[in-house]
């Protein structure tokens, strides 16, 4: 079953007849227990939708659908099933970690005791459970790390996570996708960002935002695969090795003195230059079947 | 229930640990006292402004300070410690816009119009209490001085300008469901104050405004009676109602 659906969905900003159209006709789907990568630019609309998700803002046209129950604005039906990791969250900082939960499990109708064993799982899980001042003293990476917890506090079916790691050193952003994997199992997560390395580590299933559209939309395995085989790199010793190449090889690009790059080969390519080197008693210092990158499916994508 | 009164606790919370409730209870307390005090130092004061009474033209003759002394300083005092107090409140709502602390709530499911009514509580509940404190005050020691009988419809008229700062506070929780920013608050909240008061200077039109609540302190003199300010009380409750009615329908539209 699909945890989320949205559909033709379309939103724009503005008044006085001058509109930006952000959102045009968007359609995509977040199947239960996976991780869903949202991905785009900046400003491509990625918050805009995930606020349209959780009805802080009213589509212009198209429906939102949330384990089923259509999604309306100002509305909190849809919300209990949601936990909410904005960009930057913001707590009341006169409170401590612990305070701030019972808060929120006081505001989803949890009972007393259930939100406290609750928060002292989470809290634990996202390493906090020592931090006993108030939230004031917070680095960004704690406050994201205490955001994780209010927002799987009441158990939700749908994680939504406003680029979780935007702002995070290399060990932050670590800790953060590690708390996501190992949540999978209790809940669905859709996840924005525009790191993609982060999509590459822990997303099933990604879409790529552009132009107020779904430009690209599947498992990590099928959008790669779109361009498998992306190319085979050489890098020779001598120049002259290279020069040797060139001419017998003609649908290869000079990328150096030493190297040369033959774009969308196949398997059936890589044996037939492999061929051709030994044929000419070319030693080449390395040969690499190139494997696609996200990043070059982004450029693609944006139209770069 | 569970979400007001969890929310109210948190507001309640935060005036306490930010300080601002010790505050607010100084700076009642201190104009409690204040009022028998300035009235008390009158004499001495004018005798040491004027220290040459003759040459300046004034003659002291005999100044009878009474309870109704201290009064009068109470409502001159009063509304600086109102002003004061609405300065504190008049980011309550605002801030949490800029500090984005609000969307964590909504989004778990809090009730709009619950956030402005535990805003509201938080505020008429400092209001009720630093007022009555202050009053409560300056009745004790013109009790302990003079005699509180020179005065009529004491409790009556301070009852009055209560409802005025009443007025003041809802004025502000609906303006802070239109507005984003503190200051653009504060300055409609003195322009619908001003607007009211100026509509007030046409005579057969004063009596149903709640500004003719600011002159209950003519009660004290035994000159007006108390029905005389009866419409302008009826109006008042109107507009409390009218303008938290408008902030929560308001609120509910407003984009967080």
């Amino acid at each position: 079953m699909d945890m989320l659906t949205c559909s033709h969905v379309s939103k724009a900003f503005g008044k006085h007849n001058i509109f930006n159209n952000v959102l045009s006709d968007l359609t995509f789907s977040v199947p239960e227990h996976s991780i869903f990568g949202f991905i785009g630019q900046n400003g491509a609309g990625k918050t805009t939708t995930m606020k349209l998700i959780l009805g802080l803002l009213q589509c212009d046209s198209g429906e939102i659908f949330v384990n089923g129950i259509p999604v309306s604005f100002g509305q909190n039906k849809t919300n209990r099933y949601i936990g909410y990791l904005p960009d930057v969250p913001e707590f009341y900082s006169f409170m401590t970690p612990m305070e701030y939960l019972m808060l929120c499990g006081e505001i989803t109708g949890m009972e007393k005791k259930k939100s406290q064993d609750r928060a002292d799982r989470l809290l634990h899980l996202v390493g906090l459970s020592q931090a006993q001042k108030r939230i004031q003293g917070f680095s960004r990476g704690m406050k994201q790390r205490l955001g994780i917890a209010q927002a799987l506090l009441n158990s939700p079916k749908l994680l939504i996570c406003d680029e979780p790691t935007s702002a995070l050193d290399p060990l932050g952003r670590k800790e953060i996708l590690d708390i996501l994997c190992s949540v999978k199992n209790e809940t669905t997560i859709l996840f924005s960002t525009h790191i993609l390395s982060d999509v590459e580590r822990i997303c099933d299933k990604i879409a790529f935002l552009n132009n107020g559209k779904i430009a690209l939309q599947g498992t990590l395995e099928e959008i790669k695969g779109i361009r498998k085989g992306s190319g085979i790199e050489i890098e020779f010793n001598r120049q002259e090795d290279a020069d040797l190449f060139a001419e017998k090889y003609k649908d290869g690009r000079r990328t150096g003195k030493v190297r040369v790059c033959c774009h969308q080969k196949t398997e059936k390519d890589m044996i037939e230059i492999m061929q051709l080197l030994t044929g000419n008693n070319i030693s080449p210092q390395r040969i690499e079947m190139l494997e696609p990158a996200l990043e070059d499916l982004f450029m693609e994508v944006v139209g770069e | 229930m569970k979400q007001l009164t969890a929310f109210t606790k948190k507001e309640f919370m935060e005036l306490i640990r930010t300080g601002k409730a010790l505050l607010l209870m100084i700076l009642f307390i201190l104009f409690g006292i204040m009022n028998p005090a300035i009235a008390k130092m009158t004499p001495w004061l004018l005798e040491t402004m004027l220290q040459d009474p003759a040459e300046t033209g004034f003659v002291i003759t005999e100044i009878e300070v009474n309870a109704m002394s201290s009064w009068t300083q109470f409502y001159k005092n009063i509304p600086i410690a109102f002003i004061i107090f609405l300065i504190m409140f008049s980011g309550i709502l605002t801030a949490e816009y800029h500090k984005g602390t609000l969307v964590n709530m909504i989004t778990k499911g809090m009730d709009r119009w619950k956030i402005i009514m535990s805003k509201l509580i938080v505020m008429i509940s400092f209001w009720t209490v630093g007022y009555w404190v202050c009053y409560g005050i300056t009745y004790l020691y013109n009790a302990w001085f003079w005699d509180n009988k020179v005065a009529s419809y004491l409790l009556f008229s301070a009852f009055c300008f209560y409802l005025i700062g009443i007025w003041m506070i809802s004025l502000i929780v609906f303006l802070s469901a239109v507005f984003q920013n503190n200051s653009a608050v504060l300055i409609m909240t003195a322009c619908g104050f001003l607007v009211i008061y100026f509509i007030g200077f046409i005579q057969k039109v004063k009596k149903f405004l709640p500004v003719k609540l600011l002159d209950s302190a003519d009660l004290l003199s035994g000159t007006k009676e108390a029905s005389e300010y009866l419409y302008a009380i009826a109006v008042l409750i109107i507009l409390v109602i009218g303008n938290i009615t408008i902030a929560v329908v308001q609120f509910n539209k407003k984009n967080i």
